[in-house]
């Protein structure tokens, strides 16, 4: 059996015919944005949410990142975030909500605050849930109608996805971080390679990853169309969770690691779909069209119209993107630079930033936006005084939330502009209307704030 | 919920690939708190210049096109989970999108709604983007009952999947919820084995 399968079916309530299966949710986190009209539904019903014990609800998507402590001056915002708390205290959910030292971006706070745990199940109104498959869970995002399912019975309907793993091996060259890697084989699979599929991560580079790394990598599964990815879990596993707030305690713990040691792939487990990459043939990428697949080393020439499979989409794309008839991105001038989202605001990104541009300065004509992923996350920056290196250097170290990932706060890139951002997504205004959005790691991110372009970071560290 | 059955229906067509939900409702017009409304904005970056005006080379600008169906190209409703897309789509007038591959989340999302996601091969998507440019006013029949999809004027068939359960749903107007209530005591049931 693989990783996949043990959880997977461990959690099967019950089978329908015709494929169709009741799946357990072990834990629900919930957000502002996809949660209301969910509870709209529960209230329209009249019942309860049936297990508040296992939701845990925090405001990111739509929050301001500057002066948190004020109300929220768009109304809109400030009405969406108001009815998270309304909600959440009517229901009986616990919320870390803005001010509370547990908020922060949903899939940030569930591994920091230990809720995260391997061999769970969990799901969240949003699609980098994935994320979490980083401890060997199965997580994955959902829409509204789902969120008030498991509201209502603590389950969701679902058909088993086929299995694919992914195996990257080696040792990766200076400079190349997780989120090259996934940007590689984002690269190599396409935006709608994995769709129908969940994938499970190995091979010498993946078990090298910290945690923060492992989540970098299973967050973005979405953008290659599966529904989740993860890893099995071992030692760098055990030993992040230990002594988290939600974490098993003593005795209880040792009995926890016993059974989350049992989950991995057996050896003659079959996979749906294989791949193999070499961690040596990975450099830092960066992204020059409008989707996540669109992506190239940083050395490396964009593809011509001639070499690509879909001449008219392809087009369409670099138009948009103001880069037709450029061979590479290497010297493209850049506007903004945003450092944060669920892919990369956790505080070894924000160390990767830091150590960059320790003694360095932004460069003139960018705006630079560090956005932590959490209050705890923020909390250890200034902590460790990388708030103060942030602002030496000219950038603008922010307070946490979703931020200019997608660009529904005040955090917008604007129209025409480009920004290299260690988030997820470079779909056509994404980060704003009109915004053109590079992809890249956060080291990438740094080098390309100093030098006001793009840069190969592999020649300046 | 409402009912689906049968629906005859010229179609718009969008012959774009990879089609995410950012652009089908971008983000920043998630700030609604209920289900309505969202087909105002629907593409409305590719509907509208930044003030206001009409993009008159965008399809759902030329009067030309009309129709329940909205026949778009690979990899439709890529991206973010948001069940916005699936609202605003519905809101706007549709009923059935036709592709020849669906991202997930998204084909989930519509179907939890009473939008049909018809999937048919390239070739055949072809033929219909083919039949729409031909004759703008040329209808399409989409059968749930039989999982049949037809170009009425050629009589052009073809078949599309759906599961039993959810094909259900959408003939009856049911949603999952009443469904997952009455598992109630299967679901504890299953709680207290796991617990032991």
């Amino acid at each position: 059996m693989t990783l996949f399968d043990k959880i997977w079916d461990a959690h099967v309530v019950k089978e329908l015919p015709g494929g169709m299966q009741v799946f357990y949710i072990d834990r629900h986190l919930i957000h502002e944005v996809t949660s209301p009209q969910a509870f709209a539904g529960l209230r329209k019903r009249g019942i309860p949410l049936l297990k508040p014990e296992q939701t845990i609800a925090t405001a990111d998507h739509n929050v301001p990142t500057k002066n948190q402590n004020l109300p929220i001056k768009e109304e809109l915002s400030r009405f969406q975030v108001d009815q998270l708390t309304k909600n959440c205290e009517e229901f009986g959910v616990e919320l870390y909500g803005l001010g509370h030292p547990n908020q922060g971006i949903v899939h940030v706070i569930g591994p920091e605050l230990g809720i995260t745990q391997p061999g769970m199940t969990m799901v969240c109104g949003d699609s980098h849930t994935s994320t979490h498959g980083a401890f060997g869970s199965i997580a994955f995002g959902i829409g509204t109608s789902q969120v008030e399912q498991v509201f209502a019975s603590q389950c969701i309907l679902q058909t088993k996805p086929k299995k694919m793993r992914i195996t990257v091996d080696g040792e990766l060259a200076k400079g190349v971080l997780a989120k090259d890697i996934i940007l590689y084989i984002i690269s190599k699979l396409s935006v709608s390679g994995a769709t129908g599929y969940f994938v499970e991560y190995a091979g010498s580079a993946i078990r090298s990853l910290s945690m923060e790394g492992r989540m970098t990598i299973c967050n973005m599964s979405i953008e290659m169309g599966a529904r989740g990815g993860l890893i099995a879990p071992d030692e760098t596993t055990f030993n992040y969770i230990k002594g988290r707030d939600f974490a098993p305690k003593g005795e209880a713990f040792d009995k926890a690691v016993e059974y989350w040691k049992s989950l991995a792939t057996d050896e003659d487990a079959v996979f749906d779909k294989e791949y193999h990459f070499e961690a040596a043939d990975i450099q830092p990428m960066v992204t020059y069209g409008t989707n996540p697949g669109m992506g190239v080393g940083v050395a490396e020439n964009i593809p011509s119209l001639e070499q690509v499979e879909s001449p008219a989409n392809f087009k369409k794309s670099l138009d948009y993107m103001g880069l037709s008839g450029k061979d590479s991105l290497q010297g493209q001038p850049i506007d903004y630079v945003f450092i944060g989202s669920c892919t990369n605001s956790r505080i070894e990104d924000l160390r990767i930033a830091a150590d960059f541009i320790k003694g360095k300065q932004k460069a003139e004509n960018v705006t630079v936006w560090v956005v932590p992923g959490s209050k705890q996350v923020e909390a250890r920056a200034i902590e460790e005084g990388l708030d103060k290196v942030f602002e030496a250097a000219g950038f603008d170290f922010r307070e946490p939330g979703c931020s200019a990932c997608l660009g529904m706060n005040e955090d917008k890139v604007p129209a025409g502009k480009y920004c290299i951002s260690t988030s997820n997504r470079n779909f056509e205004g994404r980060q704003g209307p009109g915004a053109r959005t590079i992809l890249a790691s956060p080291l990438m991110a740094a080098a390309a704030a100093v030098a006001g372009k793009i840069v190969d970071v592999r020649e300046q560290i | 919920m409402e009912k689906f059955t049968k629906i005859t229906s010229s179609a718009v067509p969008l012959p774009i690939e990879d089609i995410d939900t950012d652009q089908i409702i971008p983000a920043r017009f998630l700030k609604a708190t209920t289900r309505e409304g969202f087909g105002d904005n629907l593409f409305i970056d590719w509907r509208q210049q930044s003030d206001g005006t009409p993009k008159q080379d965008f399809v759902l600008n030329n009067p030309v096109y009309s129709g329940k169906i909205l026949v778009a190209g690979k990899n439709f409703g890529c991206g973010s989970s948001r069940e916005h897309a699936a609202w605003a789509i519905y809101d706007y007038g549709f009923r059935v999108v036709v592709s020849s591959f669906f991202a997930d989340i998204f084909k989930g999302n519509a179907l939890n709604n009473g939008l049909l996601p018809v999937q048919v091969s390239e070739d055949f998507l072809d033929k219909i983007f083919k039949a729409i440019e031909k004759d703008p006013d040329t209808t399409f029949e989409v059968d749930l009952v039989n999982q049949q999809f037809t170009i009425s004027a050629t009589g052009d068939q073809t078949s599309f999947e759906i599961s039993a359960y959810k094909k259900d749903c959408l003939i009856n107007g049911f949603d999952d919820i009443d469904y997952l209530l009455s598992l109630r005591e299967e679901v504890e049931a299953y709680e207290l084995k796991r617990a032991n």
